[in-house]
C-alpha cells in the first residue's frame, strides 16, 4: 500500500506503524465527572466499519508524523491523509 | 525425437541426467524438451493414483512434469521441467515413486481408485479418531507426495529490490511487446517482464510471419529497437506473481536458475514494482478435453506439441495425432508435418472441420480411449458410424483457450463469461490501473493480439498524460479459431480433468450426487484446482462438467478466481536474503569494540548486541564470571554499558506539563538538576514502561525507557504530543543512539568518576542521590551525569556523545585499576537489579499494574495522566497479587522464572494458583537463589512458606516470602 503523506508525498505503507481508529484523538478529560464511563467508551468501544475508516498511522521509519488516513477497508483505497496534529488542533479550536 | 530447425543452439551440446541416466540436449532446451528429444516420455507419477505421467504443456501451467532438480543442499523439489532451462551437468530426479519411476509400488492405488474418489479423506479416515494423527495422516502424506526437501540450508544468496515505473507490462508476447514498444516510444518509463528466457511468447511456438519476416527475425530486430530505448527495462525470467494494493506488483526474477551455480550473483531476486499503470498481456492457456485414460505420457496440449516442434525442434513421437474442436489443432498438425512428423490423424469434433494440410482429418469424431502402459501407443477414435484404434506415440489436444485471468482476480475481480469465445475473460473489476491486452483478454490470434497490445499502450499513455505516437502494426495473416465447444468426451472409465490432483470427470459427478455443487464446495470435496498449479488447466473444464450436470450455464455455475502467487515461488526469495545475521538490523553498543577485545560474550537484546558477561582466564562456567562481576561491583566499582536504554530529549515551555500528563506520578514538581523515577501507564490502566526523568534545565528534560520498549515509548510520546495535546509547546527527539551511557556503581564509584570529570564537586552534598548535571569529562568533552542506580550501590550514569563511548569505557577501566574496577554485562546487571528488587521487563509484561508492582500510591489522583482513570477501576483495584521476594529454604535449590505459586499442601490446579515467579537469579550476595514474584496478598505474607511449582521440569521448591529488596534495604549505600 502507498500512503499519500501530506508533507512527503506517496510513501510505502511499510514505513508506517498502524494504531487504529482516529477516535483515539478524542481523549476524555480524566478529571471530569463521569470520567470512568467516558474512558471505558474511549478505550474499548470502537466501530469496526466495513468501508470508509479514519485511522491513525505513525510514520515511524520517516518523519515521525502521526497521520489520519481515511481508508476504505473493503478496497484499501486511500481517500485522504492529513496530519493528526492539524486535525487535533482544529478540533480543539472548535471545542473552545 | 529431435527435428530440424528450432530456436536452439546446436553448437552447444549439454549433458544432463534424469534419474541417474545421462542424456544430451542443446543450449536453449528446457528439461522437458531435452527429455522428449531423448524419447523420455514418462517423467513422473501422479499425486494420488501414482499413474505414469508425462509432459503436458510447454509452459508454467505444467501440472505433471514436476521433478527434483539438482542435488545436495541445492536440491529443489517440484520444479516444472517445462520451465527449467537446460545447463551443463543438470541433475533431475523424478518424484513420488518407489522404488523406480517405471515400477512404482504405490501404483496399486490405481486399482483401488474406487475407494479414493472425491471426498475420500473426509469419508474414509473418520474413525477411529485417534488413528488420524498417528496412522492415516502419515501414510497419506507419504503416499500422496510431491518432492522431498534436502533438509540442508540453502547455500545460495537471494536479494530483493524496488522498482518504479509509469507502466508495467506483464508478458512479452505479441501483445506485450507492442504495448511496451508503444508506451516506451512515447516516453513512458516502462518495465516489460516475462517469465520466459526469451521474449516472444507464442510467436516462438508458432510459424507466423510478420511483415514477411519469420517471427525469429522480426523479434531480433524488435529487440534491437527495444534495447535502444533507455526508458524501457526488459526483465526476462521474471514472473509477476501478484497484483497488490495501489499499483504494487510482486515479481521474482530467476537471476541464476539457468546456471549450474549462481557464482557471485543472487540465485533469485524479489522485486517490488510500483507502477502507475499496468498492462496484463499474460496470454492464454490451452485447455484440454477429458476423455477416457487421457493422462498417458505423450498426451499433451496441442499448443505444447506445436511449441516443442517449432521452438525446440522436438517431437515426443514420430507419429502423432491431434484431437481438436477448433482450427488451432490443424495448425499444429501442419507445423508438425512440415517438420517431418507423421500425422496419424486429426480428430475433430466438428462435422465441418476444414482440410488445412496433407493429413487425414476425421470429422465429427472424438477420442474415446487410449492404450500404452508407460506412454501412449494408440487412441480409440469414435464417431457415430463406429470406432477404430489408431496407433500414435503422442496426441495433441485442443479444447480452446482460457484467457489467463490469474492476476486480474487478485483484488477479487471476477472474470466474466464471453459466450462467443466460450471462455472467461477479464471483467470490469480489474486491479486499479490495469489494462488487459491480447490473448489474456480473449484476443489471442496474432493480428488481434498485436492490435490489442498497441491499443492498451495508447489507453495507458492517455491515463499517464503522455501523448501517444501512432504505432504501425506488422502485417500478419488474419486467422480465426472457429471453435465449437466440446468440454469432455462422455463415456465410461476415468477421464482426467485436474492432472496434478488426480481429479476425474467421475469425481465431479460424485460431488454433484453428494450435493457438493457450488464451486467452492466442488473444489474442496474433490481437491480440484487446489494443487500447486491452482487449476490453470482444469478449473474451467470442471465448471463446464458441473454445468452440464446441473443443467445450468457455465457462468451460472460459477467462476473461480486465483490468488497470488501466479506460479509457486520459493520461500527463500520471499525472505529476500533476510536470513541469519541479515534477519534484522544489528545495533552495536558504543563500547562494542572494547568489549570484543576483552573477550565478552554477547547476547541479542532486541536489535542490540550487548555484552552478556566477560569471562576471565580460569573461569569454567558463566556463573563464576557473573558472580565475580557482581561481587566486585558491590565491593569496588563496576562499569556497564547501558546505552541501549531508550532516551528521549524533551524540550519546550510546556515540557513539564507534558511529562506530568505522561507519567502517572507527579513530574511538574521535579527540580532542575534532579532526576525522578517515572512510571508510565497505558490508557487502560496497566503499567507500560518505567524509567527516569532528568530535568537538566527549566525547559529541558531527558527521559529514559527500558531497552525493549524504547521504540513503543517514543511512539507513544509522539502520539501524546501530536494527537492528544498539540497545543503544548514541547518537542521530542530520540537520542538513544546519540549518547553513550555507562553505569558506574559501587562503593568506589565516586572516586573513579572524580578522576574523569573536570572540576566538578561530586560530594554527597554537592551532588546528592538523584542529582543530574551537564558537565565535561576528560578535559573538555561534554557529558551528562546522573546519580541513579539500578543495582543499589552508590551509582552514577555518565553519558558522552556516542563516538566517545568506546574511549570512555577504556579510560574508566584504566583509571579504576587501583579501585578494583570491573566491567559487567547484562547477566550481572540482571542479578543486581533482582537483588535490589527493581522491576524490569519481566515485571512490566503488560499484564501488571502499578498496584501489583507495589507502586499503587504513586499514581497521582490530583492530575489527569494517561492511564490514571482506568488504573482505579474496580477490576484492577481488586487485584491482590503484589510483587514480593522469594528465597528457597534450601539455598541450593534452583529457582525458575515462570514457576507458579501454591500454598503448601494445596492441589496444584488453576483455581489454587497464587501467582508466578517473574524473575529469578542466583544471588552471590545472598549466597542463594532468589526470585521476584507476584503473590496473592503477598504484602501480608512475609515469612510464609509457599511452593514454587515447575511441572515442566518436575520441580517443587519450598520458598519463603521475603521483601523484594535483598541488598541494602534502607538505601544507605545509594545515598552515601
Amino acid at each position: 500500500m502507498l500512503i499519500p503523506h501530506p508533507l512527503l508525498g506517496l510513501r510505502d505503507a511499510q514505513e508506517f506503524t498502524y494504531l487504529g481508529d482516529a477516535v483515539l484523538l478524542n481523549r476524555p478529560d480524566g478529571l471530569a465527572e463521569g470520567a470512568p464511563e467516558a474512558f471505558n467508551e474511549y478505550i474499548y468501544l470502537r466501530g469496526n466499519p466495513a468501508g470508509v475508516h479514519r485511522e491513525l498511522w505513525f510514520h515511524e521509519q520517516g518523519d515521525r508524523s502521526w497521520l489520519i488516513v481515511t481508508r476504505n477497508t473493503l478496497t484499501h483505497e486511500i481517500l485522504h491523509a492529513e496530519l493528526a496534529r492539524d486535525v487535533a488542533l482544529k478540533a480543539k479550536a472548535g471545542a473552545v | 525425437m529431435r527435428l530440424s530447425g528450432g530456436v536452439i543452439d546446436r553448437s552447444k551440446p549439454l549433458q544432463f541426467s534424469f534419474d541417474g541416466r545421462s542424456y544430451s540436449g542443446y543450449a536453449g532446451d528446457t528439461l522437458a524438451s531435452a527429455l522428449l528429444a531423448n524419447d523420455v516420455r514418462l517423467v513422473g507419477r501422479s499425486f494420488k493414483y501414482h499413474r505414469p505421467r508425462g509432459v503436458f504443456s510447454a509452459g508454467s501451467e505444467e501440472p505433471n512434469a514436476l521433478v527434483e532438480l539438482r542435488s545436495g543442499a541445492r536440491k529443489e523439489p517440484n520444479t516444472r521441467a517445462t520451465m527449467v532451462e537446460l545447463f551443463e551437468g543438470l541433475e533431475a530426479t523424478s518424484q513420488n515413486r518407489w522404488p523406480s519411476l517405471k515400477f512404482d509400488a504405490l501404483a496399486i492405488n490405481d486399482l483401488f481408485s474406487d475407494f479414493l474418489t472425491a471426498g475420500f479423506y473426509y469419508k474414509t479416515f473418520m474413525w477411529p479418531k485417534a488413528f488420524w494423527e498417528k496412522l492415516y495422516e502419515p501414510i497419506i502424506r507419504r503416499a500422496a507426495g510431491l518432492g522431498s526437501l534436502s533438509m540442508q540450508a540453502d547455500p545460495d544468496v537471494y536479494d530483493k529490490g524496488f522498482l518504479h515505473a509509469d507502466l508495467l507490462v506483464i508478458g512479452g508476447g505479441a501483445a506485450g511487446l507492442m504495448a511496451a514498444l508503444g508506451a516506451a516510444r512515447a516516453g513512458a518509463d516502462v518495465i516489460l517482464a516475462d517469465e520466459g528466457s526469451e521474449l516472444g511468447g507464442r510467436l516462438l511456438a508458432e510459424t507466423d510471419t510478420l511483415d514477411g519476416k519469420s517471427a525469429a527475425d522480426w523479434l531480433r530486430s524488435l529487440e534491437g529497437e527495444l534495447a535502444q530505448l533507455p526508458n524501457l527495462k526488459v526483465m526476462r525470467r521474471t514472473t509477476v506473481f501478484g497484483a497488490f494494493d495501489h499499483g504494487i506488483y510482486g515479481a521474482v526474477e530467476r537471476v541464476s536458475d539457468h546456471l549450474p551455480v549462481p557464482g557471485n550473483r543472487p540465485r533469485q531476486t524479489l522485486w517490488r514494482v510500483t507502477a502507475r499503470r499496468s498492462i496484463l498481456a499474460g496470454g492464454a492457456i490451452e485447455r484440454h478435453i477429458p476423455f477416457r485414460d487421457n493422462d498417458r505420457p505423450g498426451i499433451m496440449q496441442s499448443s505444447a506439441l506445436r511449441a516443442f516442434a517449432n521452438r525446440w525442434a522436438v517431437s515426443p513421437a514420430s507419429r502423432v495425432a491431434i484431437f481438436t474442436n477448433n482450427d488451432s489443432g490443424h495448425c499444429a498438425a501442419r507445423d508438425l508435418l512440415a517438420k517431418g512428423v507423421e500425422i496419424a490423424a486429426v480428430v475433430d469434433s466438428r462435422g465441418d472441420a476444414p482440410q488445412q494440410g496433407d493429413f487425414r482429418v476425421i470429422r465429427g469424431a472424438m477420442v474415446t480411449g487410449s492404450k500404452g502402459r508407460h506412454g501412449l501407443a494408440s487412441i480409440e477414435v469414435s464417431r457415430p458410424g463406429g470406432s477404430e484404434w489408431i496407433s500414435c506415440g503422442a496426441l495433441g489436444v485442443s479444447g480452446g483457450w482460457n484467457p489467463n485471468v490469474h492476476l486480474i482476480s487478485h483484488h477479487r475481480g471476477r472474470p466474466v463469461w464471453d459466450a462467443e469465445l466460450h471462455a472467461f475473460v477479464p471483467g470490469p473489476d480489474l486491479p486499479k490501473g490495469m489494462t488487459v491486452a491480447g490473448a489474456a483478454k480473449g484476443e489471442g490470434s496474432l493480428h488481434a493480439a498485436l492490435r490489442s497490445g498497441a491499443e492498451a499502450a495508447m489507453a495507458s499513455l492517455q491515463q499517464l498524460g503522455l501523448r501517444p505516437e501512432a504505432l504501425r502494426l506488422p502485417e500478419v495473416e488474419v486467422r480465426e479459431e472457429n471453435l465449437q465447444p466440446l468440454w469432455h468426451v462422455p463415456g465410461k472409465g476415468r477421464a482426467w480433468v485436474d492432472f496434478q490432483n488426480d481429479v476425474t470427470v467421475k469425481d465431479i459427478k460424485l460431488a454433484y450426487q453428494e450435493n457438493m455443487r457450488p464451486v467452492e464446495h466442488l473444489k474442496r470435496w474433490t481437491t480440484l484446482g487446489m494443487a500447486t498449479d491452482q487449476g490453470k488447466t482444469s478449473n474451467v473444464t470442471a465448471l463446464a462438467v458441473m454445468a452440464e450436470l446441473t443443467g445450468k450455464s457455465i457462468p451460472q455455475t460459477g467462476t473461480t478466481i486465483f490468488r497470488p502467487p501466479y506460479t509457486p515461488i520459493s520461500l527463500a526469495v520471499l525472505g529476500g536474503g533476510d536470513t541469519g545475521t541479515n534477519f534484522r538490523p544489528r545495533r552495536l553498543t558504543p563500547s562494542h569494540q572494547w568489549a570484543k577485545t576483552k573477550g565478552a560474550v554477547f547476547v541479542e537484546v532486541g536489535q542490540w548486541l550487548r555484552a552478556q558477561y566477560f569471562p576471565q582466564p580460569g573461569e569454567a562456567h558463566w556463573r563464576q564470571t557473573v558472580d565475580r562481576e557482581v561481587l566486585a561491583t558491590r565491593r569496588g566499582v563496576g562499569i556497564c554499558d547501558v546505552t541501549t536504554l531508550g532516551k528521549v530529549d524533551v524540550q519546550g515551555a510546556d515540557a513539564a506539563e507534558f511529562l506530568d500528563r505522561l507519567y502517572c506520578n507527579p513530574m511538574k514538581s521535579l527540580k532542575v538538576g534532579m532526576v525522578r523515577y517515572g512510571l508510565m501507564l497505558r490508557e487502560d490502566g496497566h503499567a507500560f514502561d518505567d524509567g527516569t526523568c532528568a530535568r537538566l534545565a527549566e525547559n529541558h528534560y531527558v527521559v529514559t525507557s527500558t531497552t525493549a520498549q524504547a521504540g513503543p515509548v517514543y511512539r507513544h510520546m509522539e502520539f501524546a504530543r501530536q494527537c492528544l495535546w498539540p497545543e503544548l509547546d514541547v518537542q521530542l527527539i530520540s537520542t538513544t543512539d546519540a549518547w553513550a551511557q555507562f553505569s558506574v556503581a559501587g562503593p568506589n564509584a565516586r572516586r573513579l568518576l572524580q578522576r574523569v570529570v573536570d572540576d566538578a564537586d561530586l560530594s554527597n552534598e554537592a551532588f546528592p542521590f538523584m542529582a543530574c548535571a551537564n558537565l565535561t569529562v576528560c578535559g573538555g568533552l561534554r557529558a551528562r551525569l546522573f546519580r541513579i542506580s539500578f543495582c543499589g550501590e552508590l551509582g552514577y550514569e555518565v553519558a558522552v556523545p556516542a563516538r566517545y563511548g568506546n574511549a570512555l569505557m577504556a579510560r574508566l577501566m584504566e583509571l579504576g585499576v587501583d579501585l578494583g574496577a570491573v566491567v559487567y554485562g547484562t547477566e550481572a546487571l540482571g542479578v543486581m537489579r533482582i537483588e535490589k528488587g527493581h522491576a524490569a521487563g519481566n515485571e512490566l509484561n503488560g499484564q501488571t499494574t502499578a498496584q501489583m508492582l507495589g507502586m499503587g500510591r504513586m499514581v497521582s489522583s490530583k492530575k489527569d495522566a494517561i492511564g490514571a482513570v482506568m488504573s482505579r477501576r474496580p477490576g484492577l483495584q481488586l487485584e491482590t497479587r503484589v510483587l514480593v521476594g522469594l528465597r528457597p529454604l534450601d539455598p541450593a535449590e534452583p529457582v525458575v522464572a515462570g514457576s507458579h505459586l501454591f500454598a503448601e499442601g494445596a492441589v496444584q490446579k488453576t483455581e489454587n494458583d497464587q501467582g508466578w515467579i517473574s524473575s529469578a537469579a542466583f544471588s552471590p550476595h545472598m549466597a542463594s537463589a532468589i526470585g521476584l514474584a507476584f503473590l496473592t496478598n503477598g504484602g501480608d505474607r512475609m515469612g510464609e512458606v509457599i511452593i514454587a511449582a515447575n511441572p515442566l521440569q518436575g520441580q517443587q521448591v519450598a520458598m519463603r516470602v521475603v521483601p523484594t529488596v535483598f541488598v541494602d534495604p534502607e538505601g544507605e549505600r545509594l545515598r552515601g
